[in-house]
C-alpha cells in the first residue's frame, strides 16, 4: 500500500465524520495548548527570577547580620534583627582577604519622606561609592554617592526611579531639589536607573545616602546591616566565603561556627537553589496541563475504539481482497496520529495565543522555547500512537469471517 | 486447480464442539463453473471461507494450484487472497462513502498500484461486469441492488484472480435481476475462463452451473454434471435493463 493512498483514505474517513473528529481533535488542542501556556509562563517565571539575581550583581558575596542555623535551632534571626556586623568588619574583609575586588557596606532604614507636600515610605541605603559597582547600581543622571560625599558627611541622596515618581511624579528631573526625613534636608544628587522588580524588594524604590552620613545622624553608631563583597572572579568565592567567616569568627571572638553571629550568601547559591525552584515550577504547571492532554488522548482511543466497531464489516472486507494485519494497523494508527498531530498544530497556535494574552493581560513573563513546541508535535504524535495502537490492534485482528457477517 | 482433502471444520463454542464440515473431498478443475447446493445451516459458506482462504480448516489439507495453504499463516493466506480469489458476497459489502470506482479499485491498492492504472483496471473491470459507464461515479449508497451487485463483480474480477467464490450471489437481488447476475457469471466463465464457485441453496440458480455439488449436514451427498440453463452471451442484451 502506498503513503499516498494510506493519506487519502485516512483524510477520507476522518471528513466522513467531520463532527467526531473535530471534537477528538478538540481535546488534544486544548491538552497541546495547556503545556504550550503552563511551560512559557513556568520558563517566563524562571527567566525573571534568573535575570534579578543577576541584576544583584556579579561574583556577590553578601554578608549579613544573625545567626546562622545552629544544631537544634530552627529560628535564624532576621536580617539587620541583631547588628553584629561594623564598618570595621568590612575594612578588615578588604584589607585581609584573597581576591576581593570590592567591599560595599551598606545600612538600611525606613523613613517617611516628604518633598513639596508628597511624602512616600521607603528604603534608605547609606552606601559607600563602591556599592555602585558592586551590586550593579547605574546612573541615569546626576552622580552617585562619591567618597567625597562620605568623607564629609554630606546630606546627599541618590533617588531610585520609583520614589522620584512618587515624589516628583512621572519624569520629572529632581536633581537639585530636596528631600526630607528623620528631620533633615537631602539634596538630590542623582537619580538610578530602572531595573524592574516588584514588592519589597523593588530596587527602583530606593533612597542611597552617604553611609558615613546614614551613621553619624540616624543610627549613631558604627553598625552596619549588610557587607557586600565582589570577588574578582566566580571560582574564587567559594575559598573568599571560607576566609571571610574564618575572619569574621576570629574578630568576634566566636569559637564554635555553629553559633556564629552573621551568616554569608554566595551569589551563585542562590541563583541555583532559585532556578531549581523555577525548575519546579515549571515541571508541576506542566504536569498540570499533562492531565488534560492524557484526558484527550483517552478521547482519541475512545474515538478509534467507536470507528472499530463501526466499521468491523470494512475490515472484514479489506481482509478479504488483500490487506494484510499491518495494513490495517497502519490504516487506523494513521487516523489516530492524523487526529493528534492536527491536534498538535492548533494546540500549540493556540498555546501560544495564550501565552501572548498572559504576557499581555496578566502582566507575566511568559517564555516559549522552540524545544517546548517542538516536544509538543512529538508529544501529539507519540499520544496518537500510543492510544492509537490498541484500538488498530483490536481492529487488524479481527477474523475476516466474523467481520463480514458482522451486522 | 482446487483440491480439497479430507476436510473438516469444528468450531468450539465454550466446551461444546460442533463439527460443521465432516471429511469433506472434491476438486474443482480451472475454467470448471461449479454451484454448491444446500439446505441453510449444511455448511456451504463454512467451505466457501475454506476455499477462499478466509479460514482454515480444523484437519485436512486444501491445495490451491498444488499448494496446501491449510497450514499457511494469516499474512501468507492474504497474499493468496488478493492474487487469486476474487469474492462476492450477498450482502454485496461495498463501501457505502465511496463511489463504485473506488470500490471496485479497493483491491488493487493493497497490491500497491498506482492510482491511473487502478482506475484503468476499475473500469475495465465494471464494464466486464455490466456496470454503464455512467454509474461509474456514483456513491454505492444511491445504487440499486442489481448495480450494487455489479459493482461488487467487477471488484472481485479487478486483481484478475484465477478463482471467484460467490456466496449466495442472488440472495438479496429479485428474481430477475438475479437472472441476469448469473447470466454474467455465465459469460465471464465462458469468455474469460473464470473458475467459479457458486454457493446458493436456490436450485434455479444451481442450475446455472456445469456441475453442482449437493451438501447435506457437513457432508457431500452428489456431486453430477449439469446442462446449463442457458449459455452466458445470451444475457447481453438483458444487461441493459438493469
Ligand atoms: N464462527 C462460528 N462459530 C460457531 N458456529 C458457527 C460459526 N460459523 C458458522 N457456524 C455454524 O455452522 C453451521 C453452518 O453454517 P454455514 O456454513 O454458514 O451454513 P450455510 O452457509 O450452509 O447456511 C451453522 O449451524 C452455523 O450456526
Ligand atoms: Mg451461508
Amino acid at each position: 500500500m502506498k503513503i499516498i493512498d494510506l493519506l487519502e483514505q485516512t483524510f477520507l474517513s476522518l471528513l466522513s465524520n467531520k463532527a467526531r473528529s473535530g471534537l477528538t481533535i478538540l481535546g488534544i488542542v486544548i491538552g497541546i495548548g495547556s503545556v504550550i501556556t503552563m511551560v512559557s509562563i513556568g520558563q517566563g517565571a524562571s527567566g525573571t527570577i534568573t535575570s534579578s539575581i543577576e541584576s544583584l550583581g556579579s561574583n556577590l558575596l553578601m554578608v549579613s547580620p544573625g545567626m546562622a542555623r545552629g544544631v537544634g535551632q530552627q529560628v535564624s534571626a532576621g536580617r539587620g534583627g541583631a547588628q553584629t556586623l561594623t564598618l570595621a568588619d568590612a575594612n578588615a574583609i578588604a584589607d585581609q582577604i584573597y581576591g576581593v575586588q570590592a567591599v560595599a557596606p551598606q545600612y538600611s532604614t525606613r523613613a517617611q519622606v516628604t518633598a513639596k507636600g508628597a511624602n512616600t515610605n521607603t528604603s534608605i541605603y547609606g552606601v559607600t561609592e563602591p556599592y555602585a559597582a558592586v551590586r550593579n547600581v547605574e546612573i541615569q543622571s546626576g552622580s552617585f554617592i562619591t567618597q567625597a560625599h562620605n568623607g564629609s558627611k554630606a546630606k546627599v541622596a541618590v533617588l531610585g526611579p520609583a520614589v522620584v515618581e512618587d515624589l516628583f511624579g512621572e519624569d520629572a528631573d529632581p536633581i537639585g531639589q530636596t528631600i526630607r526625613f528623620n528631620n533633615m534636608d537631602f539634596r538630590i544628587v542623582g537619580v538610578t536607573v530602572s531595573k524592574g522588580g516588584s514588592g519589597m524588594n523593588n530596587v527602583d524604590d530606593v533612597i542611597y545616602i552617604p553611609l558615613a552620613t546614614a551613621q553619624q545622624y540616624i543610627s549613631g553608631d558604627d553598625k552596619v546591616g549588610m557587607i557586600n563583597v565582589q570577588g574578582e572572579s566566580q571560582k574564587l568565592l567559594d575559598q573568599m566565603e571560607i576566609d571571610i567567616t574564618a575572619l569574621l569568627l576570629e574578630r568576634h571572638k566566636i569559637a564554635d561556627e555553629t553559633l556564629a553571629d552573621f551568616q554569608i550568601m554566595n551569589q551563585a547559591d542562590i541563583a541555583a537553589s532559585a532556578s531549581s525552584i523555577a525548575g519546579t515550577l515549571t515541571i508541576l504547571l506542566a504536569s498540570i496541563a499533562g492531565i488534560s492532554l492524557l484526558v484527550g488522548g483517552i478521547g482519541i482511543m475512545n474515538m478509534m475504539l467507536t470507528t472499530v466497531t463501526e466499521r468491523t464489516r470494512e475490515i472484514g472486507l479489506r481482509k478479504a481482497v488483500g490487506a494484510k494485519k499491518g495494513d490495517i494497523t497502519i490504516q487506523f494508527l494513521a487516523e489516530a496520529v492524523t487526529l493528534t498531530f492536527l491536534g498538535g498544530i492548533a494546540g500549540v497556535a493556540l498555546g501560544w495565543i495564550a501565552s501572548l494574552l498572559v504576557r499581555h493581560f496578566g502582566n507575566t513573563a511568559t517564555q516559549i522555547s522552540p524545544v517546548s513546541v517542538l516536544l509538543a508535535f512529538g508529544v501529539s504524535a507519540a499520544i496518537g500512537i500510543i492510544f492509537g495502537y490498541y484500538p488498530a490492534w483490536r481492529a487488524a485482528k479481527l477474523n475476516p469471517i466474523n467481520a463480514l457477517r458482522y451486522e | 486447480m482446487i483440491q480439497c482433502k479430507d476436510i473438516v471444520k469444528i468450531y468450539k463454542t465454550g466446551e461444546i464442539e460442533t463439527t460443521i464440515l465432516k471429511s469433506v473431498s472434491f476438486q474443482v478443475k480451472e475454467g470448471e463453473f461449479v454451484a454448491i447446493i444446500g439446505p441453510s445451516g449444511s455448511g456451504k459458506s463454512t467451505l466457501m471461507n475454506i476455499l477462499g482462504t478466509l479460514d482454515v480448516p480444523t484437519s485436512g489439507d486444501y491445495f490451491l494450484d498444488g499448494k496446501n495453504v491449510a497450514k499457511y499463516s494469516d499474512d501468507e493466506l492474504a497474499d493468496i487472497r488478493k492474487n487469486k480469489i476474487g469474492f462476492v458476497f450477498q450482502s454485496f459489502n461495498l463501501l457505502p462513502r465511496a463511489t463504485a470506482l473506488r470500490n471496485v479499485c479497493l483491491p488493487l491498492v493493497y497490491a500497491g498500484l498506482d492510482r491511473n492504472e487502478r482506475e484503468e483496471r476499475g473500469k475495465e473491470a465494471l464494464s466486464r461486469a455490466g456496470l454503464g459507464a455512467e454509474h461509474y461515479h456514483h456513491y454505492t449508497n444511491q445504487l440499486s441492488g442489481g448495480q450494487m451487485q455489479r459493482v461488487a463483480i467487477a471488484r472481485a474480477l479487478v486483481n484478475r484472480p484465477s478463482i471467484i467464490l460467490a456466496d449466495e450471489p442472488t440472495g438479496n437481488l429479485d428474481t430477475k435481476t438475479g437472472e441476469i447476475v448469473m447470466e454474467t457469471f455465465q459469460e465471464l466463465n465462458f469468455q474469460q475462463g473464470h473458475t467459479i464457485v457458486l454457493i446458493t441453496h436456490e436450485r434455479d440458480i444451481a442450475e446455472y452451473a456445469d456441475r453442482i455439488i449437493t451438501v447435506r449436514d457437513g457432508s457431500i451427498v452428489e456431486d453430477r454434471k449439469n446442462t446449463r440453463k442457458k449459455i452466458g452471451i445470451a444475457g447481453v442484451d438483458d444487461r441493459q435493463k438493469i
